[in-house]
């Protein structure tokens, strides 16, 4: 099994735009990949689930699969969450 | 309220609230304003969420699962086909549109991902091998995602909402019924509705030309999301979802006012009059001033560098916690001095007012624990009553931040309730070299002793939605208490008269900055008290500026005579 952990450091935390763009890439890359935060782990490629785990900027999270392509997809999605995806700020109101 | 121009507010009850089929010529219903402009056209009502009938018992479960699938499928292929018209700029009305038609395509766009969401699918699906129909299934399973996320709290919390509306759709193409959400009738029109969520505002194409709901307030969704598209908005409209569709109606964004029963000639003139008010704001420019030359300073509510905008004299309200949103670790000095830098950098004069945050408004860095009250609890200032710190590190990092920069920074602190916690705030900041230290008035006991804390400070900035809440004993999200949190309320206004006069003898500043310093109708009223500065975002600032050129002082102090 493929693994990788990683810090949010989207400073809005794995919600909102980041949380999309995420889960976005991990359809796209069409690997099945599940992410998890301490016990609770849910597939990269649902939105609900990923939104569900209340990811924080600083929130370690883990990235596994035993796909074939496992190594690219989540060295992919690993960038992503090592990125601040909230560079265009947050919404006021 | 003795404003004659003044719509009757909705508790009031406007005498001819609507009949049916009605439309009597000349009939009127007023709600708040909150979006101005004016347009006028046929009443569309939106499409009520479906009625879940009853269980039924269910024969062939591979059929219910894949009715389930099928709605799913059309909702997400629904909510795409609007994402997409949204991003090609159709769902923005004039050129003043574009931004919100962004924001459109990306709200939409996230909706269709969770309708897609495999999760969601599989839970539907095994509701369905639990003897479930198709429609109780789906129910089941988005109740179950909004009860996971509402538990989650905060900005998850708020998404509950948009599941909700999601469920309604799916059940609704599961059963066969019209979707739910934004008519699309080919025609301009304008959209009536109980209340609005993300979803509905979101698909809004260019053939609504204004919004009214039964419900919602001046800071509701429906408020925020028609201000940025420019599109007119009233709320609190009382008895306009008893209109039939098709009546003719007009709508003052501005007034609040709803002319019933419209001719042709009635409709072609409110356009035009909107179209040259319009044209006339696109070229307003330059300082505040009334009609006879009294200078009155337009600033601007910012939550960071990025909404800054030309067109302004300076930041009146810079509000450092939304730097800071969902920070798990309090942010360092350097953080912090690098961010104020980069706004007073690019404005001249900053009012930077420090962490308003608490039970209320939480900032997880601060680790506040729950309270049972937290209008009324550890909030705004209050916080250095527990974590001093805090604002020592935010006072050092703005003082170190203007001294980079040069800038004119001026230092508030949210929710000062005595002198003496003025004082003590004073005495901080100027012992950083801060010299324009001040305090906001958000509670009745500062407005109150407006005189006693100018002897502390050297300005006051009024927060009117947080002042109306507390003189009101009204929460300021209650949707049902819209006229209590109305700014024409006259107690409020004799609360900032208050101000503006402790102002005027004491010879400082006293400005407003909330919700109520971008309404036009308000700000002569708001001079005529004695503010000399407003405000407000930046969309409100063209507008404001025309309307008191309009007026000369004197004018001015005679409305807000009439107003108290």
């Amino acid at each position: 099994m493929a693994q990788r952990t990683v810090t949010v450091a989207s400073a809005s935390g794995l919600h909102a735009r980041p949380a999309k763009l995420f889960v976005q890439e991990a359809v796209r890359l069409g690997v099945p990949v599940r992410i998890r935060v301490g016990e609770k782990s849910v597939p990269a490629n649902s939105m609900l689930g990923v939104l569900s785990l209340g990811a924080t900027q600083g929130t370690e999270v883990t990235l596994e699969s035993d796909a074939p392509g496992a190594d690219a997809a989540l060295d992919a999605l690993v960038a992503l969450l090592a990125q601040d995806l909230d560079a265009e700020g947050a919404l006021d109101g | 309220m003795a404003d004659p121009g003044r719509p009757v507010a909705p508790g009031e009850g406007p005498p001819s609230a609507g009949r049916a089929d009605a439309g009597p010529a000349g009939a009127e219903l007023a709600g708040l304003g909150v979006s101005q402009g004016r347009a006028a056209g046929p009443v569309i009502r939106m499409a009520p969420p479906p009625v879940l009938p009853g269980p039924r018992q269910v024969t062939d479960p591979a059929a219910e699962a894949a009715a389930v699938v099928k709605a799913l499928e059309s909702v997400t292929a629904d909510l795409r086909q609007r994402a997409a018209t949204a991003a090609q700029g159709k769902g923005g009305g004039d050129g003043t549109a574009s931004a919100g038609a962004d924001d459109a395509a990306e709200i939409l766009d996230a909706l269709a991902m969770i309708a897609d969401d495999p999760m969601l699918r599989e839970d539907a699906e095994a509701a369905v091998r639990d003897g479930l129909d198709a429609p109780h299934a789906l129910d089941a399973a988005f109740t179950h995602h909004r009860e996971t996320l509402a538990a989650l709290g905060g900005y998850l919390a708020e998404r509950a909402a948009d599941l909700d509306d999601l469920k309604h759709r799916a059940v609704a193409a599961c059963l066969g019924l019209p979707m739910p959400g934004i008519p699309a009738p080919g025609h301009p029109y304008v959209l009536v509705a109980e209340d609005l969520s993300p979803a509905d505002t979101a698909g809004l194409g260019t053939d609504v030309v204004a919004l009214v709901t039964e419900k919602g307030g001046p800071t509701s969704h429906t408020a925020i999301l028609a201000r940025g598209r420019g599109l007119p908005a009233v709320v609190a409209c009382a008895g306009i979802t008893a209109l039939a569709d098709g009546t003719v109606i007009s709508v003052d964004g501005k007034t609040g006012r709803i002319g019933v029963g419209l001719t042709d000639e009635a409709v072609a003139e409110v356009r035009r009059s909107d179209r040259e008010e319009r044209e006339r704001l696109a070229h307003s420019s330059g300082p505040g001033r009334t009609a006879d030359g009294h200078p009155v300073k337009l600033l601007l509510n910012i939550g960071s560098a990025a909404d800054l905008r030309p067109g302004a004299e300076g930041v009146g309200l810079f509000r450092t916690e939304f730097l800071f949103l969902d920070r798990k670790q309090e942010p360092s000095f350097d953080e912090q001095v690098a961010a104020y830098a980069e706004v007073f950098a690019r404005a001249g004069t900053v009012v930077v007012r420090t962490l308003d945050a608490g039970t209320d408004k939480p900032l997880p860095f601060l680790g506040l624990p729950p309270e049972p009250n937290p209008a009324l609890g550890i909030r705004g200032l209050r916080v250095d009553r527990v974590l001093p710190a805090v604002l020592d590190t935010q006072l050092d990092a703005i003082a170190e931040a203007a001294r980079a920069t040069g800038a004119d920074a001026w230092v508030m602190a949210p929710m000062v309730t005595t002198p003496a916690e003025a004082a003590g705030f004073a005495r901080r900041a100027r012992a950083r070299g801060l010299t324009r230290v001040g305090a906001m008035v958000e509670v009745p006991a500062a407005a109150l002793l407006a005189d006693r804390l100018l002897a502390e400070v050297d300005f006051l900035s009024i927060g009117t939605n947080d002042l109306s809440q507390y003189t009101f004993a009204a929460d300021r999200q209650h949707p049902g208490l819209a006229d209590l949190l109305d700014p024409w309320q006259p107690a409020l206004l004799k609360l900032i008269a208050a101000c503006a006069d402790a102002g005027r003898a004491a010879g400082k500043p006293v400005g407003v900055c909330g919700e109520a310093a971008g309404d036009p109708r308000l700000a002569p009223v708001l001079v005529g008290l004695g503010v000399t500065s407003l405000s407000m975002a930046a969309v409100c600032v063209p507008a404001v500026r025309e309307e008191l050129s309009q007026h000369t002082l004197e004018e001015c102090r005679k409305l807000a005579a009439l107003a108290r």
